[in-house]
């Protein structure tokens, strides 16, 4: 979902770099309190993970195809800050690395993935696991849940800025309906993708993962 | 802190694996949002990318022909510069200030 330059006109894209900017700067603070020594690496490994799977484009219908975000993913193991932070590396690399997502639309696919998805999938996962049992596997389903629902999440992103800033005058309600619809089908592979990553992240290093951590807080306290 | 280093090893040489060498089977179909724009005829009004001649463009190292290497360096370099970029801002990020240890 790595927007070109051109489908989003420069004062609506002007206006997404100023808001992803203040999102940013926030993630900046608030992954300075989610963040030690001991977890700073993942959070890099994360970035690096998304970055070569990103790359892995699957096929979802005729023709079409889809590849991770990763932002469900990144929530679960490293927190919501720093997740915001490491996919923003990642499409910073794609964009003036890769000439992949246009530069003068990186404020806009910022946005739509480093905030939106991130944040919609990791409201989506501390939800689904607060419903189910304590335990390893609940992280996982919860996870693949959230990175289903994250998915959609930037691509409604996508059509609201579509709406605002279109530079053609194809219907927003014709957007709306296939974007939604195909990234539905595509959040399923970012839902398998997401569960089995943070499943054997668990098995080998559960201490590390910040979306298990808070799991055993909780249960520390009720212990006490 | 071995445990650590294997995990941290390892999942950076699973990172490599998978740009380096699985992408070349990943599909090159449009993905969801060019084809939504090609369906509905948005695409028109994409333009070039700024550096759509640079050397590493689409994921792809300009100069090599073969294209299963191709895109495997691309990925490796991507890997790598990646790791490199990430590891040092996020060890700046979790860096704490003395006073604020406990």
């Amino acid at each position: 979902m790595h927007i070109p330059d051109g489908f989003i006109d420069v004062p609506t894209s002007a206006a997404f770099v100023g808001l992803s900017a203040i999102g940013v700067g926030a993630a900046l603070k608030g992954a300075r309190t989610q963040l030690d020594d001991k977890t700073a690496p993942l959070a890099g490994l994360t970035a690096v993970f998304i970055f070569a799977v990103q790359m892995l484009n699957f096929p979802v219908v005729a023709g079409t195809s889809g590849h991770l975000i990763g932002a469900a993913l990144a929530a679960v193991l490293v927190g919501p800050w720093a997740a915001t932070l490491a996919l923003t590396v990642v499409l910073l690399m794609q964009a003036f690395l890769f000439a992949d997502g246009g530069l003068t639309a990186l404020g806009l696919s910022v946005f739509n993935m480093s905030i939106i998805s991130v944040w919609v999938g990791y409201a989506v996962f501390l939800l689904i696991k607060k419903i189910l049992p304590k335990n390893k596997s609940s992280v996982a389903i919860a996870a693949s849940i959230a990175a289903a629902i994250s998915v959609p999440a930037a691509a409604f992103g996508f059509w609201i800025q579509y709406v605002i800033g279109a530079t053609g005058t194809f219907s927003d309600s014709a957007v709306f309906t296939s974007m939604i619809g195909i990234h539905v089908l595509i959040g399923i592979g970012e839902a398998i993708i997401t569960g089995l990553t943070v499943t054997a992240v668990l098995a080998s290093r559960s201490d590390l993962v910040f979306g298990w951590k808070n799991n055993q807080k909780v249960l520390e306290i009720k212990n006490v | 802190m071995s445990k650590n280093r294997k995990f941290y090893i390892g999942g950076f040489i699973v990172s490599l694996f998978l740009a380096g060498v699985v992408s070349f089977y990943a599909s090159s179909s449009p993905d969801g949002l060019e084809k939504v724009a090609g369906d509905i005829g948005f695409i028109e009004t994409a333009k070039d990318h700024t550096y759509a001649d640079g050397v590493l463009a689409d994921y792809g190292v300009k100069g090599i022909e073969n294209e299963r290497a191709s895109v495997g360096v691309a990925g490796v370099i991507g890997v790598i510069g990646t790791a490199v970029i990430a590891g040092v801002f996020f060890k700046i990020i979790a860096r704490k200030p003395e006073k604020t240890k406990r």
